[in-house]
């Protein structure tokens, strides 16, 4: 009996059948909604016949553009994910007053405020971010993929396998109940012993692997492989902030995988890194999260700072303003990113010359992006400014952006920050220059690109009513957070005694509402869009008059991206050719050389999902399989030859000279 | 023009928030720490406010006038850079940021939370021979626990206080991090396992002020509160009397039980308490028979440079 006992523990380890919270209501509703959300898809796919297609075409696809859409499409759903988390945080909060205890116990509110932290920035800011890198670049810098095509497509698994773990968290078992950062000793083997931290750490790990990986790629992809003629200073802004961007990822990640490990260590193997005891030390922690964790908000906002001098040079019809000075900044603030991160716990009772220091160089990081701001602003200046869409997220960020920025360095002078620290203050800040920075630039962005991806243009309707529902819902769902941080309110609580502040909740809840409404909005016209597509159709591949390299190509770009490698002249390339009168050639085609696709990518993902699965539950037998079939999956992976194929120059010329027809067809 | 009405709501919006935001406990507190912080708050929004605004106003007025169908607006596609302007576009935030580095480095010194008072409010030193009462703060889970060292005396979940008196608190936490807060009072520092921060304030106002915990620290943190009591001097001495004759004995078997982890804790008054607790507790050495942490590592605690560390040596990065 016992035999058969230790038996069933060596294949479960943890896992039973108490594990489902079939006791959950919420759970269990969210669980047939997600179960029949997903018959259907797959019913349909089925249907409709296209799982071989997807198979070829995306999933196993190495081209940089589909992995691109790829992880916008994680970042959209993962968006819908936690938002799911935040507007259930946003009704506990306006409900939980004095003898009303919410519809939330605790265990559940702590998961759920955990999971939309963990989710927003991993699951939905990063994908968007890397994303867009992927998608772009390469088009800009006149590049037909990255350096490591097969990386990119293994970095995009990585980062899904990850979310996947998160999102199965949800059903089997719980998630962290932590807050989002998992500071021990909250964390700690003995405060912390449910599987949902380990969740927490296995799905960063697999997830930051993925990053790392893509970090390297890119690094590569911007160091060697821009168009001749293009040298460091007449690349893109947009590239510039993306290289910085990934030198930052190539830093960071190694720390947070490195602090992750330790936690590991000290949950499965009673090791003592961060425990109170026997010369363990949680402060440790703190500082190596942050160390990872602050350069990551730049990780975040810099590419988004490259978007907005995209959009705002090419709506403005002008060169962007003081573009030496915009390079210069981005780097001033790489480097400074890596010199504050003291500032997220002034409170743990460093001395006064520590704290001064930290305070004083994240101040000194609002000189560069001001500078930013300002280049911005007087690239509108003296020019003829077309309010599309992508232009109206630019003017809402700028104005949005400043306010965040004013509270941020107001909670870097330490003695402030004492009584603001943790409070909804500090939410209200973060969420001022996350959605008014991150999100409202990853939805100009998309805007923007979406005819190069698509071929056909957004509805202008529905993105300008997502802009305002987005804009008006930011700040009726967050400017009462800042004035109920001056009130004392902290963050993360379930459960309040005043009646007073209830209104500022319920306002904050129509607030999420809204900005509800705006992701509905963004839906519908992607939808309206899509049926609309013939009238919104872009044959010239350049809509919008654009002035970078990605605008020269066809909208879709042909597989390859560039038939003939571009030269570059001036850092507005593709505005300096046109000005040139510049004429595609139609013959000269040489044969392509491009990578194949590969199944590797999302083999090995999936085997590293299987494996943080097992780790997460003590399945130790099925932990030691997945782990060596990881590594023989690599290894036969090596052993794979037939890596590349030429496309021959008829096709070239095919595509080519279609292309042109079409074009010249619009055009005339 | 939508945008522009809107932007106006917004914008009053914001202002009335801002406004009402002075009548809260952060920015009119009633000790003279936070009020002093609340003033910094205050002077530091106004310094970012002289670059924030007109780049709000800027960018509204750019916005508009050089919009696409307002074709007598000047329209320069090709210029892109200015000397000049691009040395006020760095000098003015520079400007900023020194003078705001500079009252950053002063307050901060100022304001630390380790240094002794100098003063009880503005134009009032703290008078001669008046030594500050102790207060020893141990956060648990999830409920407070002070200790009175000189009066001898404990309470769980109710703090008080004389008025005009300047108070040093001794802070450290049973197991999670929290982070002892009173914002009537002062900011906020960190409770820590093994650890010793420290705080000095002092209450200017008798009153009834919220504590709590403002660092999550697990299912009972939200119940984690408890009220700081400002009191005259007499009534603060009628209060400890009271506690010593209605409190119950805080031995170590006591505080064993008291350590579990509990919620919505009463407030409850121990008379006397058994000697060298609180330093036990920081040393997490309370078992009979453990070992305590500043016995086991002081061969290597020397060298340490950690501020918040079991033996106070703190005060040594404070030459005063």
């Amino acid at each position: 009996m016992s035999e058969q006992f230790e038996l069933s523990k060596l294949i479960f380890g943890r896992l039973s059948w108490d594990s489902i919270p079939l006791h959950d209501p919420i759970l269990l509703a969210t669980f047939i909604v997600v179960v029949i959300g997903g018959g259907a898809i797959v019913g349909a796919l089925t249907y409709y016949n296209v799982w071989g297609y997807l198979w070829r075409e995306w999933i196993t696809s190495i081209d940089h553009k589909r992995i691109g859409v790829m992880y916008m499409i994680l970042g959209i759903v993962m968006l819908l994910r936690g938002f799911a988390d935040a507007i259930m945080m946003r009704i506990h909060q306006a409900m939980a007053f004095g003898d009303a205890t919410g519809y939330l116990p605790p265990h559940h509110y702590d998961q759920i405020f955990t999971a939309h932290g963990v989710i927003m920035i991993f699951f939905v800011a990063m994908p968007f971010v890397v994303g867009l890198m992927n998608y772009i670049v390469p088009l800009q810098i006149g590049a037909r993929d990255v350096a490591f095509p097969f990386l990119n497509n293994l970095s995009f698994w990585m980062t899904a396998a990850g979310a996947g773990l998160v999102m199965a968290s949800l059903f089997i078992g719980e998630f962290a109940k932590s807050g989002w950062l998992a500071y021990p000793p909250l964390t700690g083997i003995l405060q912390s012993p449910g599987v949902g931290v380990d969740y927490y750490i296995w799905s960063l790990q697999i997830a930051g692997v993925g990053t790392l990986l893509s970090g390297i790629n890119f690094v590569v992809t911007i160091v060697k492989m821009r168009a001749p003629g293009m040298t460091m200073m007449k690349m893109p802004v947009f590239v510039w902030t993306a290289l910085c961007t990934n030198i930052l990822i190539v830093a960071a990640f190694p720390v947070l995988t490195a602090v992750m490990t330790l936690l590991s260590l000290d949950r499965y193997l009673g090791m003592n890194f961060f425990t109170n005891d026997l010369g363990g030390n949680a402060m440790m922690y703190v500082n190596l999260i942050w160390i990872w964790g602050h350069p990551e908000v730049y990780i975040l906002i810099l590419p988004i700072f490259g978007v907005f001098s995209e959009i705002v040079s090419t709506y403005s019809g002008k060169r962007l303003f003081g573009y030496s000075s915009m390079v210069y900044a981005t780097l001033v603030i790489t480097i400074l990113s890596y010199l504050v991160w003291l500032h997220h716990f002034f409170t743990m009772g460093s001395g006064a010359t520590v704290n001064s220091f930290f305070g004083i160089t994240t101040m000194i990081i609002s000189i560069p992006t001001g500078a930013k701001i300002f280049n911005w602003l007087f690239t509108m200046y003296r020019g003829r400014i077309v309010f599309d869409v992508p232009m109206l997220w630019t003017v809402g960020f700028m104005i949005t952006f400043v306010v965040g920025g004013m509270t941020g360095v107001l909670l870097a002078v330490p003695p402030a920050d004492f009584v603001l620290h943790n409070s909804l203050f500090l939410i209200a800040h973060f969420h001022n220059v996350i959605i008014g920075g991150v999100v409202f630039g990853t939805f100009a962005a998309i805007t923007y690109w979406y005819p190069k991806v698509t071929g056909y243009k957004l509805d202008p309707f529905w993105g300008k009513a997502s802009f305002w529902c987005w804009f008006i819902g930011f700040y009726l769902a967050f400017m009462p957070l800042y004035l109920l941080g001056f009130m004392g309110v902290t963050r993360r609580m379930s459960h309040f005694d005043d009646p007073s502040i209830q209104i500022w909740f319920q306002i904050a809840l129509g607030g999420a509402i809204l900005i509800g409404i705006g992701i509905a909005c963004f839906l519908i016209q992607l939808y309206v869009s899509y049926k609309k597509r013939d009238s919104l159709r872009d044959e010239t591949g350049d809509p919008w008059n654009g002035r970078t390299l990605e605008w020269s190509t066809s909208s879709p770009p042909p597989q390859y991206n560039f038939a003939f490698t571009p030269r570059v002249y001036d850092n507005d390339a593709w505005w300096q050719m046109k000005a040139n009168g510049f004429v595609r050639p139609s013959t000269g085609f040489m044969p392509i050389h491009m990578p194949k696709n590969t199944a590797a990518g999302i083999v090995v993902a999936g085997i590293s999902a299987v494996f943080g699965f097992a780790m997460i539950w003590h399945m130790w037998l099925l932990g030691g399989l997945s782990f060596a079939a990881l590594l023989i999956a690599i290894i036969v992976h090596t052993f794979n030859y037939k890596r590349d194929y030429y496309i021959p120059v008829e096709e070239v010329e095919k595509v080519e000279a279609e292309f042109e027809a079409k074009r010249n067809e619009v055009l005339a | 023009m939508s945008i522009h009405r809107t932007l106006r709501n917004i914008f009053f919006t914001a202002i009335i928030a801002l406004l009402s935001g002075c009548d809260t406990v952060v920015m009119s507190p009633s000790g003279d720490i936070a009020a002093q912080q609340a003033n910094l708050i205050v002077w530091a929004t106004i310094l970012m406010l002289i670059v924030v605004v007109p780049v709000i106003v800027l960018t509204l007025l750019f916005a508009w006038r050089y919009r696409s169908s307002n074709k007598d607006a000047t329209y320069t596609p090709n210029w892109d850079h200015s000397t000049s302007l691009e040395l006020v576009i760095w000098a003015a935030p520079l400007a900023i940021i020194i003078a705001l580095g500079a009252l950053t480095w002063v307050s901060t010194h100022q304001l630390d939370p380790y240094r002794p008072l100098d003063r009880i409010s503005k134009n009032k030193p703290v008078p001669e021979g008046v030594e500050p009462l102790v207060v020893e703060v141990v956060a648990m889970d999830w409920k407070w626990l002070f200790f009175y060292p000189e009066q001898g005396i404990a309470v769980v979940n109710q703090l008080a206080a004389p008025v005009d008196r300047p108070i040093k608190f001794k802070i450290t936490s049973t197991t999670m991090m929290n982070s002892f807060y009173i914002p009537a009072l002062a900011g906020q520092i960190y409770a820590m396992g093994g650890m010793e921060t420290q705080l000095n304030a002092v209450i200017n106002e008798v009153g009834s002020y919220d504590g709590f915990s403002a660092n999550y620290s697990g299912e009972g943190f939200s119940h984690m509160r408890f009220k700081f009591l400002g009191m005259t001097e007499a009534n603060f001495d009628d209060w400890v009397a009271n506690v010593k004759t209605n409190g119950d004995e805080l031995s170590r078997t006591v505080y064993k039980v008291l350590e579990k982890p509990s919620e919505k804790n009463p407030v409850h008054y121990y008379s006397s308490v058994a000697p060298e607790l609180y330093d036990a507790i920081l040393n997490r050495c309370v078992d009979e028979g453990s070992v305590c942490m500043k016995e086991w590592m002081s061969p290597h605690h020397k060298g340490h440079d950690s501020s918040a560390s079991p033996n106070d040596h703190h005060g040594g990065h404070h030459a005063q």
